[in-house]
């Protein structure tokens, strides 16, 4: 009978732990849609990492006997006003677009787990004051104050990193707080109490872990959505300048001749769109295998 | 419920406030001469000087912060501009038809269009219908909306010839920002809309319903929908500020000279009054929607109601 | 098959399955039992032992997709009602056949009054009645439960969870049906209430000559409330008699466990003696007979062949076939 009841009994002890980042791993790809954002991705950054060596042109050099190309085997995506490549920008500007969005979900929603734990942990009037402040920092549409504070900041990478980062806190802040407020309430911090345990190894030991996923799922559903409001931003003359090939700055650089040379803006908008699009599939999936409560 | 109003109106001016506060702030922690920006680096530092003097940026912070809290909250004037030299108010209120306008045709759009998708989607659940309305909500977020709006000029104005692809004048000019102002807010309800409907299906209670006899169309209507919209409208007041914040982008793209392409403008000078004045109204415009969904669900929820018409929670 | 025995109500043989996540749950297995007018029959077993999907299979309520029913016939008053027609079906449900759920406070619309939930269920299945005589209806019901008419305007959270079970049953009784599948109707409540809860509905049962089902884990419950019991282990009716039989003589080992892991009053012992073991993975249920991994008696013969049901006394059955064991 030994052979059967082995079975049934859970298996503890070490041997589970490699497993773990696997079995999350195999949770967030678990869906087709997932496992298409994944491979994707993949491409992406190995495109955005290789840009050198797969790149057919440098991304700055022009070309004024080829101006405005439209699309051939040459030049894949066609050539800009100046001549330039748009394949060989798209390539090299990859690592502009994925780093800030990567960047901004990031910081954005750390900033927010700080101040959302502080209020979470202390309460009180330190609580008041933090959240009521969100609130009218989240009063002013997201888009709206990302573009003032970039149009004070100044452009380049790392200003609009910060603005589009500092525009983005509250809601890091509200989930963290309610996150914690959540567990808070919930019986086995009390058995943790009863047991003797001290609150700050209580809030590391048994509160981040519950608030970690959670923060997890939102930056990544972050990273997409930050992704085209920076592009929005260079598109307005605010984020990253021309000639940075990033994709934004491309979108800009092609909307003057939009009557005339689609192609400019086609791709690049393009790309943006299945980078963001393979980065949202992947979010759905983190979402699913981290936090089963948010699942839609 | 009446106290429940006067206390969230109360808490909306107080945002306000900070909202002033705030930007009023930021741009006077911005480095660089607004004066300069005005006269050019031509000008000499007495011409400067004089400038600063008029626009009032040589007091010190806490004057400043003053004068303006004062001229805007008490006399409702929100100064002029320093580029256009005309009232901030009087260019505001003349854009604002424009602006209200697309914003409330974006958001009822989004609303008629995107609620019905994710409830039918819903109801198919692992269908063909459903995995549609997936697959193209997750795109339709996933573009960048400018870039969408930009195609659809490229496709129905340039190519097509169908629809004007900037400015003003009739209806048809609305068309295409509206359109391409409310995709991603489709997305975005569809989405909210599937979700809470999912999470209501498997409720106890539609069991309860169908226990008893219901038929499948009236426990929708009457027992999962009511439930489901719970969420939905906690949702929409997000979704009402996105449309809003992207108004500005929508009207730079299409030149429709409202109060988002004013702001823009405001922007590219420093105009500073333009840019208080212009986020102020976009804060407010927002925070009425909110209050408006956060009434109708205090509305609609008994719970929530009773808890307001105690005074528990306000 | 035909419907050759006459019986109120009469199950035979239903298997129901879930699929999840690409695992095939076997649910039900083959479950049969009868049913006479009046008469009430606790099911009985530990929770994810397919006590509710009996339930909701007898109702056709039964959440499609994942749960699908793959065989068998439940016959009412001779009609089988696995293959009526939808509609036709509506029709009993809440009217002939009603259900009173596990969880009061979930089984209640939020947004409704409790009036308007119990009017409902009156106005699908009464058709010539108007507004005004239904509510008037639901008023009595909830005097019936005990809960002042005036409470008819309330909503659920404005009701304790006694008092929303109270609810639900009238909401089950308010069509007057003839068979009440009661769903573990007092596991949510607290012990005081519990007590209060059944009364009621053994009063009403026995007031209008109602068959019941009571679904429970809890033998005193049984007792209390019903005539004869089934103890289903991994969704198979492991055995079944009247309550004075399976009390008096429990004789498969899953249904001794079960006395012997409840406190005895009259012997006192120190020590409850729980069942070895978990209830199987219903994904990957063992060969034979379903307890075998948990059974101290289990033979080669319990893990390997399909094991026959045996008739020990008249009524009283048993599906295990080591019924000759030295302890017994």
């Amino acid at each position: 009978m030994g052979k059967a009841d082995s079975n049934h009994v859970p298996k503890h002890g070490k041997k589970k732990r490699p497993n773990e980042a696997w079995k999350t791993f195999k949770r967030v790809f678990k869906t087709p849609s997932a496992k298409l954002g994944g491979v994707l991705m993949a491409i992406i950054i190995f495109c955005a990492v290789f840009a050198p060596l797969i790149a057919p042109y440098d991304p700055y050099t022009m070309d004024l006997t080829d101006l405005f190309a439209t699309p051939t085997l040459k030049h894949l995506f066609g050539t800009d006003a100046m001549g330039r490549d748009v394949f060989s920008r798209v390539l090299y500007g990859a690592k502009y677009s994925l780093a800030l969005g990567l960047f901004t979900a990031f910081i954005g929603t750390m900033l927010g787990v700080v101040l959302g734990s502080l209020a979470g942990y202390f309460g009180g009037i330190v609580e008041t004051i933090i959240m009521r402040f969100c609130d009218i920092w989240g009063a002013i549409p997201g888009m709206l104050l990302n573009i003032v504070i970039s149009a004070c900041l100044g452009t380049g990478f790392f200003n609009t990193i910060l603005a589009m980062s500092i525009g983005t806190f509250p809601g890091g802040a509200r989930m963290t707080r309610g996150q914690i407020l959540a567990e808070r309430s919930k019986e086995y911090l009390e058995a943790a109490e009863s047991i003797n345990a001290s609150k700050t190894s209580i809030m590391f030991k048994h509160l981040l872990p519950n608030v970690i996923s959670p923060t997890i799922v939102s930056t990544t559903m972050a990273i997409g959505g930050n992704i085209t409001a920076a592009a929005g931003l260079s598109y307005l003359g605010l984020g990253i300048q021309p000639p940075t090939p990033e994709w934004g700055a491309l979108l800009s650089d092609g909307t003057t001749y939009i009557n005339s040379y689609p192609h400019l803006l086609l791709y690049p908008g393009l790309v943006i769109g299945i980078t963001v699009l393979a980065i949202n599939l992947m979010g759905d999936g983190v979402r699913d295998a981290m936090d089963p409560k948010l699942r839609d | 419920m009446w106290r429940y109003v006067v206390k969230r109106l109360l808490w909306m001016i107080v945002v306000l406030l900070g909202v002033a506060f705030i930007i009023f702030t930021i741009m006077y922690l911005t480095p660089g001469d607004p004066a300069e920006m005005l006269l050019g680096t031509q000008a000499t530092e007495a011409e400067k000087a004089a400038k600063r003097a008029i626009l009032g940026v040589d007091q010190p912070y806490l004057v400043q912060l003053g004068n303006y809290f004062y001229q805007t909250f008490i006399k409702f004037d929100l100064g002029t501009s320093w580029i256009y030299e005309t009232p901030v108010v009087q260019q505001m209120a003349e854009r604002l038809p424009r602006t209200v306008f697309m914003n409330l045709a974006s958001m009822i759009i989004t609303i008629i269009i995107g609620f019905p998708m994710g409830i039918m989607a819903a109801r198919n659940q692992g269908k063909w219908q459903d995995y549609g309305v997936i697959g193209l909500s997750i795109v339709l977020i996933s573009m960048p909306g400018f870039w969408v709006a930009l195609m659809f000029v490229l496709l129905f104005s340039v190519q097509l010839g169908w629809l004007p692809s900037s400015g003003i004048g009739g209806i048809q000019y609305y068309i295409l920002p509206v359109i391409t102002g409310s995709l991603a807010g489709i997305a975005g309800n569809s989405r909210q809309a599937r979700s809470a409907m999912l999470e209501v299906i498997r409720a106890d209670f539609v069991t309860t319903a169908r226990a008893k006899g219901q038929d499948e169309n009236t426990i929708v209507m009457k027992h999962i929908l009511p439930n489901a919209m719970m969420p939905m409208i906690t949702m929409l007041g997000g979704s009402l500020t996105h449309i809003v914040a992207g108004s500005a982008i929508t009207e730079r793209i299409f030149s429709i000279p409202g109060i988002g392409l004013y702001m823009l403008n405001g922007i590219s000078y420093r105009d500073y009054p333009i840019i208080r004045g212009c986020t102020l109204f976009f804060a407010a415009f927002a925070a009425v929607c909110t209050l408006l969904t956060d009434l109708c669900y205090a509305w609609l929820d008994p719970r929530i109601k009773a808890q307001y018409q105690s005074g528990k929670r306000g | 098959m035909s419907t050759e025995n006459n019986s109120f109500l009469s199950v035979k043989n239903i298997v129901v399955e879930y699929t999840s996540g690409g695992d095939i749950i076997h649910a039900v297995n083959d479950v049969s039992f009868d049913l006479e007018k009046g008469e009430s029959l606790g099911l009985v077993g530990e929770t994810g032992a397919g006590k509710t999907t009996i339930a909701k299979t007898i109702l056709r309520i039964l959440p499609d997709p994942p749960a699908k029913m793959i065989g068998g016939e439940v016959y009412m008053n001779g009609v089988n009602l696995t293959t009526l027609p939808e509609d036709d079906m509506r029709k009993r449900r809440g009217n002939d056949i009603a259900m009173i759920f596990q969880d009061p406070m979930t089984a209640l619309n939020p947004l409704m009054t409790v009036g308007d939930q119990i009017v409902e269920g009156i106005q699908l299945h009464n058709k010539n009645l108007s507004r005004k005589e239904a509510e008037e209806e639901a008023c009595k019901m909830l005097e019936m439960v005990g809960i002042a008419r005036r409470r008819f305007v309330e909503y659920p959270h404005q009701f304790s969870g006694g008092m929303k079970q109270r609810v639900v049953i009238a909401m089950a009784l308010a069509c007057n049906p003839s068979l009440i599948l009661a769903d573990e109707p007092t596991t949510a409540l607290d012990v005081t209430i519990q007590a209060q809860v059944l009364e009621l509905i053994k009063d009403l049962q026995k007031k209008y000559q109602t068959s019941m089902i009571m679904i429970t884990h809890d033998l005193g419950i049984v007792a209390e409330t019903c005539e004869r019991v089934a103890v289903i282990y991994a969704g198979e009716i492991v055995e079944m008699g009247t309550v004075r039989d399976v009390f008096k003589n429990p004789s498969h080992p899953y249904t001794i466990g079960l006395f012997n892991s409840l406190p005895n009053m009259v012997e006192d012992n120190a020590r409850l003696t729980p069942i070895d073991g978990m209830p199987p993975n219903p994904a990957k249920l063992p060969k034979g007979c379903k307890f075998n991994p948990r059974c101290k008696y289990a033979t080669d013969a319990c893990r390997n062949k399909e094991i026959p049901v045996t008739e020990l006394t008249p009524g009283h059955v048993c599906k295990c076939c080591n019924l000759n064991r030295g302890d017994k």
